[in-house]
């Protein structure tokens, strides 16, 4: 296999490997959420905003695969 | 499909080469000034239409900021607003044909989230003073000290490199649709791309305001 093959079937599993963690923990956190929302509706602003954040953080794992992936593709330094 | 690393160059100055995402940026700017000047010009205390709109905005982001802050310490609701309305505004400048945002090019978030690490160190200076601002690196304890200072860089670095990750999928996944069927089906998420922009300028500008209350607080919760 030359190196563009490999490098298009590494950028395919770095996305799905990427996606699949990020999916869980963000169900997770956007789950507990909803568990404190329903418990203590009044706190929902502050507990929003604090869940936005903690998405975003956890979002950029997936984003690093994301670019990770793309470097791949289109910048990747070992392929002429 | 264009690589997304490599930017489309719409014209030369001498030797400078300018691109599509600066040509976009300048345009906005002088949306938004020209936008300003126009609202700003006959303001009343019985407000009308349009300025009741951009007191819902302006006092929204208000609120949003002085949740978060003491604003009485630092006052830095003109850079939030800013970053927030510019962001916004380029995120969804791709809804008009022919246009791109310039928020999926590197370079855009990379000047964003630049502007944001030298005003978190300027506010936690200005607010302690260089030595205590220093001292607040070693908080709670020398040994943390490299990690510390790696944390400033790499939030910074995923803070560009979230925004330009998701306004440059968005528009990715948009022409991979595009090639496949053409009529009605990219609708729905393109819906879904707008509502992504403005998701993306609220955490943007939301992580900005939580780094620089972490730089002027007391004790350094950090991130």
């Amino acid at each position: 296999m030359d190196l563009d093959l490999i490098s298009i079937i590494v950028a395919g599993f770095t996305v799905s490997a990427g996606a699949i963690g990020p999916a869980l923990s963000e169900g997770y956190a956007v789950g507990k959420a909803m568990d404190a929302i329903a418990r203590q509706p009044e706190a929902a602003g502050p507990l929003a905003r604090t869940l936005f954040v903690g998405l975003a953080m956890i979002e950029t794992t997936a984003i690093y695969c994301l670019v990770i992936g793309l470097l791949l593709l289109y910048a990747n330094p070992f392929v002429g | 499909m264009g690589n997304p690393f490599s930017p489309h160059i719409a014209f030369m100055i001498g030797p400078v080469p300018i691109s599509m995402a600066v040509v976009t940026t300048w345009g906005i700017i002088v949306l938004l000034a020209l936008l300003c000047w126009l609202s700003c010009r006959k303001l009343q205390i019985n407000a009308g239409r349009w300025q009741s709109v951009l007191e819902i905005l302006i006092t929204g982001i208000d609120d949003q900021i002085t949740q978060i802050i003491d604003e009485n310490k630092v006052h830095f609701f003109p850079l939030i607003a800013t970053l927030f309305i510019f962001i916004c505004l380029a995120n969804l400048i791709d809804i008009v044909p022919g246009l791109s945002s310039p928020t999926a090019v590197l370079e855009t978030t990379a000047a964003l989230a630049v502007i944001t690490f030298f005003s978190v160190h300027y506010v936690g200076i200005k607010s302690k003073g260089l030595l205590g601002y220093l001292k607040s690196f070693t908080e709670p304890n020398i040994i943390l000290l490299p990690f510390t200072i790696l944390s400033q860089i790499t939030r910074t670095f995923s803070m560009m490199v979230r925004l330009f990750g998701n306004m440059m999928s968005g528009q990715f996944l948009m022409g991979i649709i595009l090639a496949f069927v053409g009529l009605l089906v990219p609708i729905p998420l393109m819906i879904l791309h707008v509502l992504i922009s403005i998701l993306q300028a609220y955490i943007f500008t939301i992580l900005a305001t939580v780094f620089i209350a972490a730089a002027i607080a007391e004790d350094n919760k950090g991130d």
